[in-house]
């Protein structure tokens, strides 16, 4: 059955014939140019999946501090290998009750370098492809459910109430964990009380809920700027301006174990109904008369998307764009099936925050705010594609 | 029978009904054409019928079984459902759009298989659309979308088809297209319910016809019976010449020059 699209990468894998021979012949195939055969050779639409591993250990030597590739993964793999060691070397000590050495690589290298890449380049990376990723996945997936292309993860008031829990605990602790926790929770309070109204008053409706989240989210804005004008100008200000530009600067080891599972748990989540949010992008009522319990799958998706979102913001602050661009990028490559553009959308937002991440530790001295970034790559790049190929909403 | 609907009423404030006192039924391979006028509750009606509303009285049962006590995907796999018009958002090929119809036999976390394809593949086939496999939904015009979604419909393999004025949109061309699609589908054993603005094209297809006004039945029968002069001005307020035409070979239902309008009527 020829039923699926696959990329045209037939040539050379028919059954009985020689790939090699296949690929040459390809080559002075009828007409077309040598350059456009051998493009057609490469699985594009799988290739995308090495792209977040390629930029992955590209930003982790490159940076203000270079380092050597070969010696940056030597540092990654045999660091990561003796903290394996060491880990098994304490728990076995526990458990028999004398002490164990198990053996472990030489270190070759440096404190400095091991810091570098283990406390300071690793967790940012990691966070970038977490919050890019998540990003983007959470607004594919709001986009289809609220059938409109122009959806960010942050409709239903999300980032608004981060914002506000961050500056909250900026203003009153100025404690990492706190304002993190503080910001996490109003995120997921704020799309709360977005749902509420929306049952309240639509009965679940999503143009309600769309109406409830521009509420919150304006709601929230003016508490912002309430903390912001009570903040002290000289410390506590600065602060807040910061955070909501977004950065990814301050992200330690423990950031990421805290906020890893929510991401990726709702991340799972998304993928595992990937099928299902088509039904709910043709309409609501389709949808119902097609068997799906579309409130149930709107509650999976909302709350999937906010737990991502939140955790996203908690440890980044807000980072705008990727969430909306990204997927639409996905939509470009991949077409306008959830079966591809979630996985795609995943995939496309993580390489996107690390380069954006990479320009925004590297282009200065000092460090650039991801927000500021994130628009000024973004905007002019979404604006080159709209120009380059056709976009099915637009007609 | 497969679709039985016992004294059915509706509201949807409690207080002003939308229909009451209901009664329908349907049999293997019969259709049902439901006429009405403009706001009458007939898609009110559809929707109690798919469980998307719950009606205040009385039962609406499929192959014997109330639609209250069924789950969603129990419905959709009993009921195939045409809407009037689809308003296309994303850009999805026919095929993907067709494959939604095997929602109801693919369980939540899972996406469609081998036979799920294959039985895509049926519906475009037995709709003759085939050829429109790859398109893009939103580049579709009003007559291929039309038949587009009946192919998602009938991929849900159901034993009822309920179609929203499935005509309203199309040309004449394509209207006398559909009309025979869904009459080949009834024949092939699907009842087939269908609301419709068009009193002739239920003598084209229909064994049977209502007419909803004000909410209530008025008429219900054999499309002869029910399709008159007398119940279609009850119904739309006009007059209505019901005539056999011999050289279209069908009988057919035009409005007389109501209120005086200009047109010339003899050259």
């Amino acid at each position: 059955m020829t039923h699926r699209k696959e990329p045209i990468m037939e040539i050379g894998q028919e059954p009985g014939k020689n790939v090699a021979i296949g690929f040459w012949r390809s080559l002075f195939r009828d007409g077309i140019p040598a350059h456009e055969a051998v493009l057609q050779l490469i699985p594009a639409r799988k290739a995308i999946y090495l792209l977040p591993v390629a930029l992955f250990f590209f930003s982790l030597f490159f940076g203000r501090y270079m380092m050597d590739p070969v010696e940056t993964c030597r540092i990654l793999i045999i660091g990561s290998a003796n903290a394996c060691f060491d880990g098994a070397s304490s728990l076995l000590s526990t458990v028999s009750g004398h002490p164990v050495l198990l053996p472990s690589f030489e270190q070759t290298w440096g404190a400095s370098e091991e810091t570098v890449v283990f406390r300071i380049r690793l967790p940012r990376l990691i966070a970038a492809m977490l919050v890019g990723g998540g990003l983007a996945i959470a607004g594919a997936s709001f986009q289809g459910l609220f059938r409109n292309p122009l959806v960010s993860p942050d409709i239903l008031g999300v980032s608004a109430g981060a914002g506000f829990g961050a500056a909250l605990g900026i203003l009153l602790s100025g404690n990492p964990w706190v304002i993190q926790v503080s910001a996490f929770v109003f995120g997921i309070l704020a799309v709360a009380v977005t749902y509420g109204i929306g049952r309240a008053v639509g009965k679940g409706s999503t143009l309600v809920l769309v109406l409830g989240g521009i509420i919150v989210g304006s709601l929230f804005s003016a508490f912002i700027s309430l903390t912001k004008y009570i903040a002290d100008p000289y410390d506590t200000l600065p602060a807040i301006v910061f955070w909501l530009m977004g950065s990814l600067s301050a992200v330690s080891n423990a950031d990421i174990v805290a906020v890893a599972p929510p991401i990726l748990l709702g991340a799972l989540c998304l993928y595992l109904v990937r099928w299902r949010i088509n039904l709910l992008a043709v309409g609501e009522e389709e949808a119902r008369a097609l068997g799906v319990d579309t409130k149930r799958m709107t509650v999976v998706l909302i709350i999937a998307s906010t737990v991502i979102t939140a955790s996203a913001v908690c440890i980044s602050g807000i980072i705008g764009w990727v969430g909306l661009v990204v997927p639409h990028i996905g939509r470009m490559l991949v077409g306008p099936d959830f079966r591809k553009l979630i996985p795609v959308s995943a995939i496309l937002g993580a390489s996107f925050l690390l380069v954006v991440d990479d320009i925004a530790r590297t282009l200065t001295a000092a460090e650039i705010p991801l927000g500021i970034l994130t628009s000024l790559v973004g905007a002019p790049f979404f604006a080159y594609l709209l120009t380059r190929k056709k976009v099915g909403w637009i007609s | 029978m497969i679709l039985d609907v016992n004294n059915a009423s509706f509201s949807y404030d409690g207080i002003t009904k939308q229909f009451e006192e209901i009664s329908l039924s349907l049999r293997r391979g019969e259709v049902l054409s439901l006429l009405g006028r403009n706001g009458t509750g007939k898609s009110t009606l559809i929707k109690c019928i798919l469980n998307i509303l719950t009606l205040q009285k009385g039962e609406v049962e499929i192959n014997g079984r109330r639609v209250g006590d069924m789950r969603p995907e129990e419905v959709a796999r009993q009921v195939g459902y045409v809407p009037q018009a689809h308003q296309a958002v994303f850009p999805f090929s026919a095929l993907d759009f067709v494959l939604m119809g095997r929602a109801p036999h693919i369980s939540a976390f899972s996406v469609p298989g081998e036979e799920d394809y294959e039985k895509a593949e049926e519906a475009f086939e037995r709709i003759g659309i085939t050829h429109l496999r790859e398109k893009s939904i939103s580049e579709m015009s009003g007559g291929e979308s039309q038949m587009v979604m009946i192919a998602r419909a009938l991929a849900q393999e159901p034993s009822l088809l309920i179609l929203d004025e499935p005509t309203s949109h199309l040309d004449v061309g394509n209207q006398m297209k559909t009309i025979a699609t869904i009459d080949q589908l009834a024949a092939d054993g699907i009842a087939i319910l269908m609301c419709t603005h068009f009193p002739d094209h239920a003598f084209l297809i229909s064994h049977s016809a209502a007419i909803l006004n004000k909410g209530r039945l008025i008429a219900q029968g054999r499309a002869e019976d029910v399709i008159t002069k007398e119940n279609l001005r009850e119904a739309y307020g006009v007059d209505i010449c019901v005539h056999y035409i011999e050289e279209a070979g069908r009988t057919v239902c035009i409005p007389m020059n109501p209120c005086g309008c200009r047109g010339r009527g003899e050259v």
